[in-house]
């Protein structure tokens, strides 16, 4: 077992700076901010408003006086505001995973780093129907003063988008340094450029593509059947009893193979079992890679809410660039203003490189100011958090030629 | 291939013949700096291609947009003459397909600057016929078995292939005895490396 715990681990180790690091932001407490409320709610493509609307973010480094440094971080499925430095308020927040390792891109956010806090001010929300802080369906319904379950609207990246730009115009910040994100980020970094092309100078997408493919649909849709089949489920209203525990981490399990890659796979364990020896003829976890993703999906199921779950899926499904142009992509390009920095990884197979390539040749077709890099990383989906090494060095080399325009 | 900067008066050329404002495909753009000039100078529209990480992120850095690819690959999703100019400095010798990269190139580009190597330069074929070895010269520094150019030919060939495939040649220019001269086929031996100008008539 101590080889899986290695394994599990071994991402957070890597290459971790502590709290009193100079390469890190230290010590970082989450602020709060209601952004909408009964006189001004939140319209959402659903058709419905949302109010109030609380606001979990982050903030690192300082807004300059032409307020024009700042960089906005947007996160992933299960992502939080905590992108970077290690979480002072972990227990009060009830976050206690929160103690043992750094924000979630911490390699690339700090002094120093490739988004960094000596220069930029750099600020990260947690998402609408999030559960780290953002109202999302734990929260409570004023309506009914119960946690809204279900009867939480139907949200979008584009409402994801709309209130980040509230959060942004509440800090004064009238036009972006630059936004970033990978995965589901990467699709908030696209519509940020979409929405908002005259508030943002650059935007970087990594692992992330004009929209999610079929194969990504029906991943998401296996996981939300999980959830929604765990006999604790009761319809979303779990909240005051058992919580479907099973069906998230099964979720989890499922779209943790697609974070992966074969290859990263066989190296973490090559097949090996779990006694170190060899078969120990039972159907239980034998292999190491079944006891991993079992772990993953346990700790995942003790930090995520299930409705968060399945309404951030659902939202990572119905995401596509190109309704913009009425469902031509090449058409929404159009409205793009900021230059566009576009990072695909040769094993992700969850949002292929070829997809985020198609992206970036709309992009020409409308002469917009794009690069795409391939990056070569074995790490699957994942490279976003791993291959950070290349990836700082990118985006040093994007955001300085930005300064050269 | 490019980082050669004593080898850079094809750049300096290619410079002076793009006009302001133009749109411009460079394939194979090595670290930008042609193209950095071009955007900062000329106000040309520029995109690089180019399949090296460090090479695309210094372009990147120039403030250079960059597409990373394998030029082998063709250019999909780039239209019909989109671009009024396509750059293939010293970088033909060095793909696998070049008839289907010289193609490509005329298909999105309304002219092609192209410059290479002239493998049939005097002092290639002297070295060639007296020692039988491949030469190694300033021009072509590598050995047989690590040089990136795969595909080595001469101005003549290259004009061969324009004249079978009805591809004008709008411009020429040699490097000869360290200098910039018009190119002239008849002295094409001449030519240390030539520079052409091309378009599909």
């Amino acid at each position: 077992m101590s080889d899986v715990l290695s394994v599990v681990t071994e991402r957070a180790t890597k290459q971790q700076d502590g709290p009193e690091s100079p390469r890190s932001v230290g010590w970082t407490r989450s602020r709060r901010v209601r952004l909408a409320d009964k006189q001004n709610p939140l319209p959402l493509d659903c058709g419905r408003t949302i109010a109030p609307v609380d606001v979990e973010y982050e903030l690192y480094g300082k807004l300059n006086e032409e307020r024009d440094n700042a960089i906005l971080i947007v996160h992933a499925l299960s992502g939080d505001a905590h992108v970077a430095g290690w979480a002072a308020d972990a227990e009060e927040l009830g976050r206690p995973w929160l103690k043992t390792r750094p924000g979630w891109w911490d390699t690339m956010v700090g002094p120093g780093k490739a988004f960094d806090t000596e220069k930029y001010c750099v600020i990260c929300s947690n998402i609408l129907g999030g559960c780290y802080g953002t109202t999302g369906p734990a929260s409570i319904d004023p309506e009914t003063n119960r946690p809204y379950g279900l009867r939480f609207p139907v949200v979008t990246v584009g409402d994801w988008v709309r209130l980040q730009e509230r959060l942004v115009s509440y800090l004064g910040i009238q036009r972006l340094l630059a936004v970033a994100g990978g995965s589901l980020g990467g699709q908030q970094a696209l519509e940020w450029a979409l929405a908002f092309p005259d508030r943002v100078d650059s935007v970087i997408i990594c692992a992330a593509a004009a929209r999610l493919s079929d194969q990504g649909l029906a991943f998401n849709a296996v996981g939300r059947h999980a959830i929604m089949t765990d006999p604790n489920y009761r319809q979303g209203d779990y909240y005051d009893g058992s919580t479907p525990d099973q069906g998230v981490a099964i979720a989890r399990m499922l779209a943790h193979i697609t974070y992966l890659s074969e290859v990263a796979m066989n190296r973490k364990f090559g097949r090996r079992f779990c006694n170190g020896e060899g078969p120990g003829f039972h159907l239980g976890v034998d292999f190491e890679v079944e006891g991993y993703l079992r772990h993953q999906g346990k700790a995942f199921a003790e930090r995520f809410d299930a409705n968060s779950y399945l309404y951030i899926t659902r939202a990572m499904d119905y995401y596509d660039a190109a309704a913009w142009g009425g469902g031509d992509i090449d058409q929404a390009c159009q409205r793009i203003k900021s230059r566009l920095l576009l990072v695909s990884f040769s094993s992700d197979w969850l949002y292929r490189p070829e997809q985020t390539k198609e992206l970036a040749q709309a992009l020409y077709r409308n002469r917009k100011l794009a690069s795409y890099v391939n990056i070569d990383s074995s790490y699957g989906h994942d490279a976003f958090l791993l291959e950070t090494d290349k990836l700082s060095y990118l985006v040093r080399c994007f955001l300085e030629g930005g300064e050269e325009q | 291939m490019r980082e050669n900067i004593r080898n850079r008066w094809d750049h300096e050329i290619i410079y002076e013949l793009i006009p302001e404002g133009a749109s411009v495909l460079d394939l194979g753009c090595g670290y930008g700096e042609l193209l950095a000039r071009l955007i900062r100078n000329k106000e040309v529209q520029g995109i690089g291609i180019e399949n090296d990480f460090e090479r695309v992120a210094v372009s990147i850095s120039k403030g250079v947009p960059v597409l990373q690819a394998d030029l082998d690959e063709g250019l999909p999703g780039l239209p019909d003459h989109f671009f009024d100019y396509v750059i293939l400095e010293k970088t033909l010798q060095a793909v696998k397909k070049p008839l289907f990269v010289l193609e490509e190139m005329l298909r999105v580009g309304g002219a092609g600057v192209i410059s290479f190597p002239n493998f049939g330069h005097w002092r290639v074929i002297s070295s060639l016929s007296s020692t039988g070895r491949m030469p190694v010269t300033a021009e072509l520094p590598y050995q047989w078995y690590d040089t990136p150019n795969i595909h080595l030919f001469t101005a003549r060939d290259f004009l061969d292939w324009t004249r079978a495939n009805s591809v004008r040649v709008e411009y020429g220019v040699a490097l000869a005895d360290g200098e910039v001269v018009p190119f002239d086929e008849e002295y094409s031996d001449r030519a240390e490396e030539v520079l052409f100008m091309v378009s599909r008539s």
